[in-house]
C-alpha cells in the first residue's frame, strides 16, 4: 500500500472496519459479544462495555425538569444566537448536552437546579412572571445584571445570578464549540491526516519569529518519509 | 479454593507488558525462549476500531471528551486511572500519593507522553558530583549500546546536540516547530536557556515494513492505529508473538512469586479476574515487570519460610526509595498570538521542541535539575473550550462577561493564544519515602495493598521555586501575561502530589552491596537469582529525564543477562 492509499484507509468509515475486527475477536474470545457491543456503543467511540452501561444508565436518568429545560434552551439562544454565517446554540443541540452532562458531572446539578430557580425568583419579583415566559426585553433587562463580572461588588444582590451566568454561558459555549456547528464557526482545522511541513509561510510574515536554517537541518523532509531510515556509525541518518 | 496448576514449564513468566515487560518478552521469544506473558488486564490492540478513539471528535462523545470516567478523558487510551474499583490503596499520614495503573495490555505506553531520553553519564554517577544519594552500580558507557538498539528498534525522533548529560542518539528528523512554538525558542534563546527539538518515540520516518509513519493528528495518548507511535502492545508484544514462542494471559493478576525449598522461583501465582479463581504457572525464570510499585507488592506478598520479610527483601529495601519526577506547570497568555490564521497545526501527540536541564546545582540553593516541556496552539476543542472565553479581554482593555454575538468573536480571538510549561525534575532518592503493605487493607481479589509514605525535601521545594521563576522569566520575554498567583511556599511552590507524573521509580533498586539494594545490576533479585525486576523498580535514581526509555534499555540488557545465564545453566 503506498502512502496515498494508507492515508485513504485510514479515512474509510470506522463501522464497517469495526464489524469485521470485531468478527475476529469474537472467534478469540477476546471482546464477548462484539455485535452488540458495536450497536450500544453509538457511534462507537472507544467505550468499554462497562463504561457503555454507564453511558446507558446515566441517559436513561432524569434530573432537569421541563421547566427547567425550557428556561435553559431560552438561556442558550441569548448566548448563542444565530448570526448571518454560524448557527444559534440551540440549532446545535447545547440544551441536550447540558441535559446530559449534569447527570454526567453530578457536580453541577445543584448550581444548575438553584440557578434556575434564582432566575425565576428574581424575575418574579420584577415582572411577576418566570423568566422563560417574560418578554425577550424583559428577560435581557435580567441577563445585563447578571452577564458581567462585578469586582467591586457594587451589585451584591446579582452575585449569585452572576455565578449562575458563568456556569450556564461555561457550558453553552463548550456545548456549542464542541460540535461540528462551533467547530465551523471556529474555523478549527485540525483531526486530519496529514504532513506537518512548518507554519505556512503567510502565517510567518504576520508574526516576529521565523525558521532558521540550522533548525530546519535537523526537521523532517516529507518527501523522504516513506523511505526507510538508515544511519552511519556516527548517529547521522544517511537515508 | 484449589490452586489450579499447569504443568507446563515455561523458560521464562514475564509479569506485565508495558514497556519493561513487553521489551523482556520481545527479546526472550526472539532469542527462542518459550515466554508466558502475565498481563493484569485485557487485550488490546491499538488498530481494533472498536475499542479505538484516535480520530474520534469531540461530538462522538456525549459528555464530549469530559473526564467523568476516564481521568484524562473520555480518548485517553488508557484502561485505569489513579483509581480502579476494587483495586484501592492507602496513605499514611500526610502523604497524598497518587498511583496511576492502566489494566491492558501494553500497559500506560498506550498513552503515554512518548518523552524518550536517555539518562546521562552524570545522571547514573551523581552522588560523585553533589553527594546526594546513591551512584548506580553501572555507567552510561555500559547502558549506550542498548540505548543504540533501542532507537533503532523503536524509532524516536530528535537531533545530534553533542550535550554532555543529554547524550545523542539515532533520531528520526523532529518535526518542525509550530507557531507558539518558534515564540517559545525566541522567549529561551533571549534568556539564555537552551532548547532543542524534543526526543519522542513517533515515527515521523519509516523505520521497518511493519510499522505506519506519522499522519500528525496529534493524539498520541490515543494510541496509533498504524502503529507510529511506541506502545509495548504493537511494537513489542505482537511482532514477538509471531514465532509462536509466547503465550499470552490476559485478567490474569498476580498475587505471588512461588518458590522452592531453597528459596528460589519456581513460577507465579494468579487470580483469573474472569472466574476469580487462582492458578499456578510454572517457570525456570520470572520477570516482574508490574511496575515499580507493583512489582514492589508481588515480592512484599511473597512470603515463605525461605523469604520471611518477603522475596528479595532480606535487606528490608523493597519499597524503600520511592521517587517520582518533581512537577510544577504554569501558563501564559501571549497577546501576539490572538486572532490566529486558521490551519491544521496538530502535529505529533506532544511538544516539538523542549529545554533539557541547563543549570549548575553549584550554583543554586538545590541539586539536580528538570526539563521543560512545552505547550500550546490552537488544538482540538473538547469539553472545557471556551468556558470563559471573554476574561483575557482584561488584559487588552477588552470587555469582560457578556453573551451574544460578542462571544464568538473572543472565542476565535483567543484560540490559541495560551502557552504552558511543565517542569519535571528529580526528586532525590530517599529511603523514607516508600511503598509498604497496609497491615489491613486487601483488594478484591483478597491481596494486601500498598501504603504509600512520601514527604518532598527543600531540594524540590526550591527546584521548582525555580520552575516558577523561569517560567514567568519566559511568559515575560514573549511579552505574555503570566496567569494565575505565584504559588507559595506553602504551596510546595506550585509542586505536583507525588506520584501524578506518573514516573514512580527506585522501589527495587540495584546495587552491588546485597544489604542495601534488592537487584544486582543485572536486575535479578540478589536473594533468588531466577528472578529478574524489569520495570522502573531497580532505579538508583530518576534524572531529570522521563523513565521509559531507561527502562526499556535496562529490560533489553537484563533479557539478554538472562539468556546467558540459562545457557550457562547458571539458574
Amino acid at each position: 500500500m503506498d502512502r496515498r492509499e494508507s492515508l485513504k484507509a485510514l479515512l474509510v468509515g470506522t463501522v464497517a472496519g469495526a464489524t469485521l475486527t470485531g468478527a475476529a475477536a469474537c472467534k478469540e474470545g477476546e471482546t464477548g459479544n462484539t455485535a452488540e457491543v458495536i450497536a450500544d456503543a453509538q457511534g462507537l467511540y472507544g467505550r468499554l462495555p462497562e463504561e457503555i452501561e454507564r453511558d446507558k444508565r446515566v441517559m436513561a436518568s432524569e434530573f432537569l425538569n421541563e421547566h427547567e429545560l425550557e428556561t435553559i434552551a431560552v438561556l442558550c439562544d441569548i448566548i448563542l444566537p444565530a448570526t448571518p454565517s454560524a448557527k444559534s446554540a440551540n440549532d446545535a443541540k447545547v440544551p441536550e448536552f447540558i441535559e446530559f452532562i449534569v447527570k454526567d458531572i453530578p457536580s453541577h446539578q445543584l448550581p444548575m437546579r438553584g440557578g434556575i430557580a434564582w432566575l425565576d425568583v428574581e424575575s418574579n419579583q420584577r415582572y411577576n412572571k418566570e423568566f422563560k415566559s417574560c418578554s425577550d426585553e424583559e428577560q435581557i433587562a435580567i441577563i445585563e445584571d447578571i452577564a458581567y463580572p462585578d469586582p467591586d461588588g457594587k451589585k451584591p444582590d446579582m452575585s449569585h445570578g452572576i455565578r449562575f451566568f458563568e456556569l450556564i454561558r461555561g457550558l453553552t459555549l463548550t456545548g456549542y464549540y464542541t460540535t461540528r456547528m462551533g467547530f465551523d464557526d471556529l474555523g478549527y482545522k485540525g483531526n486530519y491526516a496529514n504532513e506537518w511541513d512548518g507554519v505556512p509561510p503567510e502565517v510567518l510574515a504576520e508574526h516576529d519569529v521565523d525558521y532558521d536554517e540550522e533548525w530546519l537541518s535537523k526537521c523532517v523532509d516529507q518527501s523522504k518519509r516513506e523511505v526507510i531510515a538508515e544511519w552511519d556509525d556516527e548517529m547521522n541518518l544517511i537515508t | 479454593m484449589q490452586i489450579k496448576e499447569s504443568s507446563k514449564v515455561y523458560d521464562v513468566i514475564v509479569v506485565g507488558s508495558g514497556a519493561g515487560g513487553g521489551m523482556a518478552c520481545n527479546q526472550l521469544a526472539n532469542a527462542g525462549l518459550k515466554v508466558a506473558l502475565v498481563e493484569a488486564g485485557p487485550f488490546f490492540d491499538p488498530a481494533d476500531p472498536v475499542t479505538m478513539t484516535q480520530m474520534k471528535w469531540p461530538w462522538d462523545s456525549p459528555r464530549r471528551g469530559a473526564s467523568s470516567t476516564r481521568d484524562f478523558g473520555d480518548y485517553d487510551m488508557s484502561w485505569g486511572d489513579w483509581e480502579i474499583d476494587g483495586e484501592p490503596y492507602t496513605t499514611k499520614g500526610d502523604t497524598e500519593f497518587k498511583w496511576w495503573r492502566s489494566r491492558m495490555l501494553g500497559g500506560r505506553t498506550n498513552h503515554w507522553g512518548r518523552i524518550s531520553l536517555r539518562f546521562g553519564p552524570t545522571d547514573f554517577q551523581h552522588k560523585t558530583v553533589d553527594g546526594l544519594g546513591d551512584n548506580w552500580p553501572i555507567t552510561y558507557d555500559e547502558v549506550k549500546p542498548y540505548y543504540d538498539k533501542l532507537d533503532k528498534m523503536v524509532g524516536v525522533f530528535g537531533s545530534k546536540e553533542g550535550r554532555y548529560n543529554d547524550p545523542d542518539g539515532y533520531f528520526l528528523p523532529a518535526p518542525k516547530p509550530r507557531l507558539h512554538e518558534l515564540y517559545y525558542i525566541k522567549a529561551a534563546r533571549k534568556l539564555g536557556i537552551p532548547v532543542i527539538p524534543s526526543r519522542l518515540s513517533m515515527l515521523t520516518k519509516r523505520i521497518n515494513n511493519e510499522r505506519g509513519v506519522c499522519f500528525y493528528c496529534g493524539q498520541c495518548s490515543r494510541s496509533c492505529r498504524v502503529y507510529a507511535d511506541f506502545s509495548a502492545g504493537s511494537v513489542l508484544v505482537f511482532p514477538a508473538q509471531k514465532n509462536g514462542q509466547v503465550d499470552l494471559y490476559n485478567n490474569a493478576h498476580v498475587r505471588k512469586v512461588t518458590t522452592d525449598a531453597e528459596g528460589k522461583a519456581t513460577g507465579v501465582s494468579y487470580i483469573n479476574k474472569e472466574d476469580r479463581k487462582e492458578y499456578a504457572l510454572k517457570g525456570k525464570v520470572v520477570v516482574l515487570a508490574a511496575s515499580a510499585c507493583g512489582s514492589a507488592r508481588i515480592l512484599l506478598n511473597s512470603k515463605s519460610e525461605q523469604h520471611p520479610n518477603g522475596l528479595g527483601n532480606s535487606s528490608n529495601v523493597v519499597g524503600k526509595y520511592l521517587h517520582d519526577s518533581t512537577g510544577s506547570s504554569r501558563a501564559g497568555f501571549i497577546p501576539a498570538l490572538m486572532d490566529r490564521k486558521m490551519y491544521n497545526e496538530d502535529g505529533v501527540g506532544g511538544m516539538h521542541v523542549y529545554t533539557p536541564w541547563w543549570g549548575d546545582g553549584s550554583k543554586l540553593p538545590f541539586q539536580r535539575g528538570y526539563h521543560i516541556e512545552v505547550w500550546g496552539g490552537a488544538g482540538m476543542p473538547a469539553y472545557g473550550f471556551a468556558w470563559n472565553p471573554t476574561d483575557f479581554n482584561k488584559y487588552i482593555g477588552g470587555a469582560v462577561g457578556g453573551y451574544g454575538d460578542k462571544l464568538r468573536g473572543d472565542v476565535k480571538r483567543f484560540f490559541g493564544s495560551v502557552i504552558g510549561f511543565g517542569g519535571r525534575g528529580e526528586c532525590i532518592a530517599r529511603e523514607d519515602n516508600y511503598c509498604e503493605l497496609d497491615p489491613t487493607v486487601v483488594d478484591q481479589w483478597g491481596i494486601p495493598v500498598l501504603r504509600f509514605n512520601y514527604t518532598f525535601s527543600d531540594q524540590e521545594r526550591q527546584q521548582a521555586k525555580h520552575m516558577q521563576h523561569t517560567f514567568e522569566n519566559l511568559i515575560e520575554a514573549m511579552d505574555g501575561v503570566v496567569l494565575g498567583d505565584t504559588p507559595t511556599a506553602e504551596q510546595n511552590y506550585g509542586l505536583n502530589k507525588p506520584g501524578e507524573i506518573i514516573h514512580e521509580v527506585g522501589t527495587t533498586r540495584m546495587g552491588n552491596d546485597p544489604s542495601t539494594s534488592v537487584t544486582d545490576k543485572y536486575q535479578a533479585l540478589h536473594d533468588a537469582k531466577n528472578v529478574y525486576v524489569t520495570d522502573g523498580g531497580p532505579f538508583v535514581s530518576q534524572a531529570d529525564k522521563n523513565c521509559t526509555w531507561t527502562i526499556m534499555a535496562l529490560s533489553m540488557r537484563a533479557s539478554e543477562h538472562i539468556v546467558g545465564e540459562l545457557k550457562k545453566m547458571n539458574i
